[in-house]
């Protein structure tokens, strides 16, 4: 990453987020009940859990885009009512990138919905493609990047809105592995230098390890909670064979996988949870 | 110096392609030539079969081509054909682009107009001519508004569809980064339905070729369709190919004209025609 440029960035605080009680429902299914969490002002969590599980319905409802049927969302203090540029969302596909604008433009669409003058646009488009190591791509178009440099883009669009908040959907799911192990340390470097509060939804272990400050792994759905917040207290950048993170994914592990199980018999599919367990053997 | 190597490739890339683009073109023209070639055999035969008072031969038609040319009447019939079509379709676009976004866009104005597009896009132009001509009498206003009727449908449609398409993310995208009501219509649904108007305007311009000939059989002294129709008054079947082959070469021009330009102008957006 020789191309990253350091600039005295305006440093991006993060705001604080508060679920409580929530519930959402999509007319009589229950996704998601009774999820109380405090994410504290610059903090980087990471919401863990088997697929299905309703991570990224409780994101999306973080995002503004579902609306909470019990309880409450609140950023800052101030309740969430519906999407706000204080709640930036990185989309799992970069399918949400506008293909017919340059990256600078995609970076700079933010500031530029909210009236920032042109000059100030591209200041901060050309800073935070900085950030992400991306400035000589500005002109280009994203169908000429790769996947990983896609996701780059979007984050750096967030960033450049100033956001107390970054939502993170499964934003490397659909990378390969060493693209995504580069993109997580990116991020790690990213979000230091941000300083923003981070929501990152994953089912990966190692990835949430790598990344985060706490750990909350969910139930499996439907109706699903937190079921544990685990603290990640490893010094940064991490090692994945200390013997505490060794020890974590353990603990993480039988976690999810009695909540795979759980899920696999409330389908019926005792078959497969017997495998499940033998192979757990 | 992975960047120096990147560049040396790319221009060794650079210099392959467009000769390889080059000889993909070649084969291409020559299919075409080859298929015309085909199809005028396949002509001549038939004109031999059935002899010139049913089918005109192509030297026939040519040889009527050319009395038509010199007297001006193929020139005079292609520029008011071409004129009323481009002004009737044109005004078809400009209206109906809009409106489909619109209608794609917001539900009242798709709940109210939604009645009549539905209606009115099974009724064929040709089935107004009649009374185009009694209200609108036989100058160019009657065939302009009959190529506009053709035209504003089929784009109205097409655009709406093409807004309901528009990809669930990037809407997302755009409301999330701050983006109002307006802003994402302007900067969002419009350039992703680009492609979808495009398409629209393709079919338009086809189904004004449909409605020209008849609206000019009806009520014109001037254009194509007139043309085929006073022939026939005069038994003229070489007239009638000539004017026929000649709606065929200029729809196929249009139409590639304005591929061509709609792909090198909204590549950005998409285009690829």
């Amino acid at each position: 990453m020789t191309e990253v440029v350091e600039t005295a960035l305006p440093k991006v605080r993060g705001a604080a987020l508060c679920a409580d009680g929530v519930g959402i429902r999509f007319d009589s299914f229950q996704a998601v009940q009774n999820i109380s969490l405090d994410i504290a002002a610059g903090e980087f969590l990471c919401l863990l859990g088997p697929s299905g599980c309703g991570k990224s319905t409780l994101l999306s409802a973080m995002a503004g885009f579902v609306t909470v049927d019990e309880g409450s969302l609140s950023v800052g203090g101030a309740r969430i009512t519906g999407p706000d540029p204080e709640l930036g969302m990185v989309f799992q596909s970069s399918e949400a990138l506008f293909d017919w604008m340059t990256v600078r433009q995609n970076v700079a669409f933010g500031p530029r919905m909210r009236g920032a003058s042109r000059a100030e646009q591209t200041k901060l488009a050309d800073e935070y493609l900085g950030l992400v190591g991306l400035r000589h791509c500005a002109d280009r178009f994203p169908g000429q990047l790769s996947g990983g440099m896609r996701q780059r883009v979007q984050i750096a669009r967030v960033l450049a809105n100033e956001p107390g908040v970054v939502l993170m959907d499964e934003p490397f799911g659909a990378l390969d592995a060493q693209t995504r192990q580069v993109m997580q340390e990116e991020t790690d470097r990213i979000w230091r230098a941000s300083g923003c509060t981070v929501v990152f939804v994953t089912h990966d272990i190692d990835e949430a390890i790598l990344l985060a400050d706490r750990i909350a792994v969910m139930t499996a759905g439907p109706a699903a909670s937190v079921k544990s917040v685990y603290p990640v207290d490893l010094s940064r950048p991490r090692d994945e064979d200390d013997p505490s993170a060794v020890e974590l994914r353990r603990q993480l592990r039988e976690d999810i996988g009695e909540e795979v199980r759980k899920a696999l018999r409330d389908q019926g599919l005792d078959d497969a949870s017997h495998d499940a367990e033998e192979d757990d053997r | 110096m992975t960047v120096a190597t990147a560049a040396a490739t790319g221009s060794a890339e650079a210099r392959k392609r467009p000769a390889r683009a080059t000889a993909s073109r070649l084969r291409a023209l020559g299919m075409y030539t080859l298929s015309v070639l085909v199809g005028l055999a396949v002509w001549q035969l038939l004109a031999m079969a059935y002899g010139s008072s049913l089918v005109a031969s192509p030297s026939e038609t040519l040889n009527a081509a050319r009395q038509l040319a010199s007297d001006g009447t193929l020139t005079n019939s292609i520029i008011a054909s071409s004129r009323r079509i481009l002004i009737g379709w044109g005004l078809g676009v400009l209206v109906g682009a809009p409106v489909g976004l619109l209608v794609g866009q917001v539900p009242v104005i798709r709940q109210l107009l939604e009645p009549y597009i539905e209606f009115f896009r099974f009724i064929p132009p040709v089935a107004f001519v009649t009374l185009a001509v009694v209200w609108l009498g036989i100058g160019e206003s009657s065939k302009v508004v009959l190529i506009f009727y053709t035209a504003v449908f089929i784009v109205t449609v097409n655009t709406s569809a093409g807004v309901m398409a528009v990809s669930e993310s990037k809407l997302r995208a755009a409301r999330n980064l701050g983006a109002n009501r307006c802003q994402i219509l302007r900067s969002i649904v419009l350039p992703s339905t680009v492609p979808h108007i495009v398409t629209g305007a393709r079919l338009a311009m086809g189904n004004s070729f449909l409605t020209i000939v008849s609206a000019e059989i009806v009520a014109s002294q001037v254009g194509l369709g007139s043309l085929i129709w006073t022939s026939r008054n005069y038994g003229r079947i070489d007239w009638v190919f000539v004017g026929i082959i000649t709606l065929g070469i200029l729809g196929f021009v249009f139409d590639r004209v304005l591929r061509i330009v709609a792909s090198r102008v909204l590549r950005r957006y998409g285009v690829k025609l």
